[in-house]
């Protein structure tokens, strides 16, 4: 059951995870079972950035898992480009592995300390039995390049760089196999926020030189809207809105997003309108000042 | 005694230091804050900031090896040539902290209510188990935890990330402080329940009148609760000020970058700004 239904990319449909919990009663507890995700279908089309959002336990990150293969569904499908790839193993599951890449929360904890940045980029290439292009040195070099890092640091550990600059490496590893998706699992949650808007930015210009598509996996709603095209809503394991970002952002309208986005905390509009408006000022004194 | 003491805490010059293999660095200094009766004032700072360590002075938490100088006076009394014995009648219950991770400061191996009433017993000397138990009862209720009665027998895995948060505030209240100090205490919660606590944090100091010091890297969370705001970087404070003014007019150039860095849920950013420094092109 391989034939194309559509032009997505990624086509997940009524995805079921459960996972087998302890049951109470001790010896003769019968096995019971926790749906951590519940019947979710999803879309992602090839271009685009569809973010999940939800909050702890909503079942977000497992169908980030779902549909990378790093675990297998209780029920329902995943296709990509049109094939079902849902029990794909072997040599298929690797050919997957360079069209589906995952970036993930702690960059460090995510990279070998033991290796090099080189070793570290080129590592997803050599286990799909793959030469780096241009030879291993230069391969890495350009990837660092590309991801605002000093390609002369090539031979550097992990514990050498920042927060920041190891998401990056962590960034241009998933870029080494040159993927069409890459899922960023709470890929910025744990970066200053200086550091994170460079990161977002980074996201957004890779995205528009490859032309890849982001499953986009996060709890900060602010996050989301700088970088999401289409939104959709987890909550107990349940896509409960999806849609367009401006219209989940500017009229949701399920109860538990209109909720979700009411406690975001925010910066008194009147006080950011007077902040921008005294920026103007500024910028416009400044080129005064450089016009004379 | 006037001016100085209409102040709870008057901090000046704080420097903490930690030896080095060439001498001693600096992690805060020369650090001056005020916080008014009643009063609110939020740390902001990247991560690096001596914004903890700054709770950390004040609090005389610091770890051994940490050298501080200066002056932290609270209620008029000062703090860093106040004994020991002296110094834990002042600590933990009229100045009280609580954490940004709720299940590391409990102990998972006694109830809630076990914990409050070990908290509060310490510092009122022959307060009886019975009495402590209501305390502790009536502590939770003052945070809204439902069934308070019944779930002071509970342990902490028995409750919600949110719920624990509200166990440590219920613990932090037991001795009715006149200040408390919050260190990220939403930053590991989800946003639904963070604005709940926030809301408690807000609404205990309406009813207590007692004063806030909330240390946090989320420049939206501080401008939503408190009055005063102290921008820190590498342990300097860079701009202070009122909140409106430092919102909305923010006279350095770190607080303005910072400020440009922050993602916004109501609009998009064509590019965020990000501080324009050297070598950290995007």
């Amino acid at each position: 059951m391989s034939a194309p239904s559509s032009s997505a990319l990624l086509e997940a449909d009524h995805l079921v995870k459960e996972f087998a919990v302890a049951g109470t009663g001790g010896l003769i507890a019968r096995p019971e079972t926790f749906r951590a995700v519940d019947d979710v279908s999803l879309r992602v089309e090839a271009g685009e950035t569809v973010a999940l959002v939800g909050e702890s336990g909503s079942g977000k990150s497992t169908t980030a898992r779902l549909v990378a293969r790093l675990i297998d569904a209780t029920s329902g499908s995943v296709r990509f480009d049109g094939h079902d790839v849902t029990t794909l193993n072997g040599r298929d599951l690797h050919d997957f592995r360079s069209e589906v890449q995952v970036v993930f929360q702690d960059p460090f904890s995510s990279l070998n300390p033991r290796h090099t940045v080189e070793r570290i980029i080129t590592a997803p290439l050599r286990y799909q039995g793959r030469k780096p292009p241009g030879g291993s040195r230069a391969f890495t070099q350009n990837l660092m390049e590309r991801v605002g890092l000093d390609p002369m640091q090539w031979e550097r550990f992990p514990a050498q760089f920042s927060g920041g600059q190891a998401q990056r490496i962590g960034i241009a590893r998933a870029l080494a196999v040159a993927p069409r998706l890459v899922i960023c699992d709470e890929a910025v949650s744990a970066l200053d926020v200086s550091v994170q808007a460079q990161v977002i930015n980074l996201l957004r210009r890779l995205q528009a030189e490859e032309g890849f598509s982001y499953l986009f996996i996060a709890h900060d709603l602010a996050v989301v809207r700088q970088i999401a095209t289409r939104v959709a809503v987890m909550s107990a394991g349940r896509i409960v809105e999806e849609g367009d970002r401006d219209a989940v952002f500017d009229n949701p309208q399920h109860e538990y997003t209109r909720a979700l986005l009411s406690a975001v905390p925010r910066i008194r509009p009147e006080w950011e309108t007077a902040r921008r408006e005294r920026a103007a000022e500024r910028a416009a004194l400044a080129a005064q000042s450089i016009e004379r | 005694m006037n001016g100085p003491a209409q102040n709870l805490l008057e901090v000046s010059d704080l420097t903490v230091s930690f030896p080095t293999a060439t001498g001693h660095t600096d992690v805060v200094s020369h650090l001056d804050l005020t916080l008014e009766k009643g009063g609110a004032l939020g740390i902001v700072g990247e991560s690096g900031s001596g914004k903890s360590l700054t709770s950390l002075a004040i609090m005389g938490l610091l770890p051994g090896k940490a050298r501080r100088s200066g002056s932290i006076r609270f209620a008029g009394d000062e703090l860093t040539t106040m004994s020991e014995s002296a110094l834990r009648r002042v600590r933990g219950d009229r100045i009280a902290m609580i954490f940004q991770d709720p299940l590391s400061s409990l102990n998972p191996y006694y109830t809630v209510g076990a914990q409050i009433q070990e908290a509060y017993r310490s510092h009122r000397k022959g307060v009886s188990r019975r009495q402590a138990r209501q305390v502790s009862i009536e502590a939770m209720e003052r945070v809204h935890i439902k069934d308070a009665a019944r779930r002071v027998d509970d342990y902490p895995h028995q409750f919600s990330g949110g719920m624990r948060q509200r166990v440590m505030i219920a613990m932090a209240l037991s001795t009715e402080p006149e200040l408390l100090i919050a260190d990220e205490p939403t930053t590991a919660l989800d946003v639904t329940v963070q604005a709940q606590i926030l809301e408690l944090l807000e609404e205990i100091r309406r009813e207590t009148g007692s004063g806030l010091i909330l240390i946090t890297h989320d420049l939206a969370v501080v401008s939503e609760i408190t009055d005063h705001i102290v921008v820190m970087r590498y342990g300097e404070c860079v701009e202070r000020g009122p909140v409106e003014a430092v919102f909305s007019d923010p006279q350095h150039a770190y607080t303005r970058d910072l400020l440009d860095a922050v993602p916004r849920i109501d609009d998009d950013i064509a590019a965020l700004r990000t501080p324009g420094r050297a070598g950290e092109a995007t």
